[in-house]
């Protein structure tokens, strides 16, 4: 029965320990991004964020609570530029990072593969 | 009570890092130093610590580096002496202690530190309420017993850290920052770490301000070597879970969502305040400056002096300060008095 309303679900963030698993995979595979201290200069540089919403930055601190949710998307807008990794002052090899959070976030993912990013870019 | 009076060309008022190097700086250029100590023991705000940022050097060591300088000098120590008014006739000091005795100066240093924050102020946070929740002096008891257990007597499986309690705070009516548990944070997340390995580390942290040497170094080593996990936000509220675990509510500002979760144990970080001694000399003196603490004529090149002539100041009784400034300070304003006698003693 529609009542003309919906409950909202909560926003609030809860760890999980599967996340949290997750999360010491990806430091282990790309040690240097534990350094990270927030700073926003990748997503100052950032080719994609010039056209696009994309923010790396946020987008790997929601991966560190294991909010996944439509970051697979997201990190499809990234070109693989490098520039941010350029930038960063406490070195964290961002653009690694990405690769390797593409994979965490979707299996069938394949270096190279853009179809999502051609698709959603030329409309 | 009798009216004894004691005579001494400095009277140094406190027996902290500031109070015993100044005393002991003096003493050693010849010059007449008492020095008055509350507490029956010297230091205990640096005796409290179990290692001291940023190279986790022993503080107990440290007390017992200044004590064993303090008796080897001349300086004649009064310990469980507190003065509790004090003023200047004819060029002179007269200090009064807590047993009715008059003690003589023709110069003073108030060097009467800082007291910590009473976290209980900070209710919403639940110390004294909930077991879980400790202080960050609290935590230096359990590093240095060696033993970091939550409220149950198991290993933590997470311990969480909470930054600027009692400082950067309009509720309590502290708006300063204390400077030094940003960097006492980040040395305690490693000493659980290093304590505890399996152990998870957050801390919270509105800005971290690694503001010397070999700091930004130390929270770089907490990132990348102990896994340390920073979060930027304030958690505004503590509960008791069903387990006797701590419940957090904190924003994590750099995602923009709020965030719910639960620790063995939550660590605050307590701040300094000007200490009682402190408020009431510096008041009786009338050099009370913000916040109750002691108030120097300038912060550049007279920042151990006051408006009142003869009387110096010394370390976190002006602000709060880390034990490296606060013996410089020290240093620094001994150099000043002995200046000071020069000229007060040849008129």
């Amino acid at each position: 029965m529609d009542f003309g309303f919906t409950i909202s679900k909560p926003r609030s963030i809860e760890p999980t320990e599967a996340g949290r698993e997750q999360l010491l995979q990806l430091e282990e595979q790309v040690p240097t991004f534990r350094r990270c201290m927030n700073c926003g200069g990748c997503t100052a540089t950032c080719s994609a964020g010039q056209f696009t919403d994309f923010n790396i930055r946020k987008v790997h601190n929601l991966y560190r609570w294991g909010q996944y949710k439509e970051l697979d998307e997201e990190l499809q807008k990234c070109m693989l530029c490098g520039k941010c990794t350029l930038v960063c002052p406490r070195g964290v090899n961002l653009r690694s990072l990405i690769i390797h959070l593409r994979k965490a976030l979707n299996k069938d993912h394949q270096p190279g593969d853009y179809q999502h990013f051609i698709r959603n870019n030329n409309r | 009570m009798s009216d004894r009076t004691t005579t001494a060309q400095v009277a140094v008022i406190g027996g902290g890092p500031a109070g015993i190097e100044a005393a002991c700086a003096l003493s050693n250029n010849g010059i007449r130093v008492s020095l008055f100590e509350s507490e029956p023991v010297l230091a205990h705000n640096v005796g409290n610590k179990f290692k001291l940022f940023p190279d986790f050097s022993s503080a107990s060591e440290l007390v017992a580096t200044l004590s064993h300088k303090l008796s080897g000098s001349h300086v004649s120590v009064h310990l469980d002496t507190e003065i509790v008014s004090m003023e200047q006739k004819g060029g002179l000091w007269f200090l009064t202690d807590n047993y009715g005795h008059t003690h003589e100066a023709v110069a003073v240093l108030l060097a009467t530190g800082y007291d910590v924050f009473d976290a209980r102020r900070k209710e919403e946070l639940g110390y004294g309420i909930y077991k879980g929740v400790v202080t960050s002096i609290d935590l230096e008891s359990m590093l240095k017993a060696g033993k970091l257990v939550n409220v149950l007597g198991e290993q933590p499986q997470c311990v969480t850290f909470l930054q600027c309690v009692g400082s950067r705070d309009e509720k309590i009516g502290n708006h300063y920052c204390s400077k030094v548990c940003c960097v006492t944070a980040v040395k305690q997340a490693i000493e659980v770490k290093k304590l505890s390995p399996r152990t998870d580390v957050f801390l919270f942290y509105m800005d971290l301000r690694m503001w010397g040497q070999g700091f930004e170094e130390l929270y770089r080593e907490a990132q990348e070597q102990y896994g340390i996990r920073f979060v930027r936000g304030r958690i505004s509220e503590a509960a008791s879970t069903f387990d006797d675990r701590v419940q957090i509510k904190a924003e994590d500002t750099l995602v923009g969502q709020p965030l719910k979760m639960s620790t063995d144990l939550l660590v605050l970080m307590v701040g300094m305040e000007a200490s009682c001694g402190t408020k009431k000399l510096a008041s009786c003196c009338g050099v009370e400056g913000a916040y109750g603490f002691a108030h120097s004529c300038s912060p550049y090149l007279s920042d151990n002096m006051t408006d009142r002539q003869g009387l110096f100041l010394a370390g976190s009784c002006k602000r709060p300060m880390s034990v490296s400034d606060t013996v410089n300070d020290a240093r620094s304003a001994a150099v000043g008095i002995a200046d000071y006698l020069k000229t007060a003693l040849s008129n």
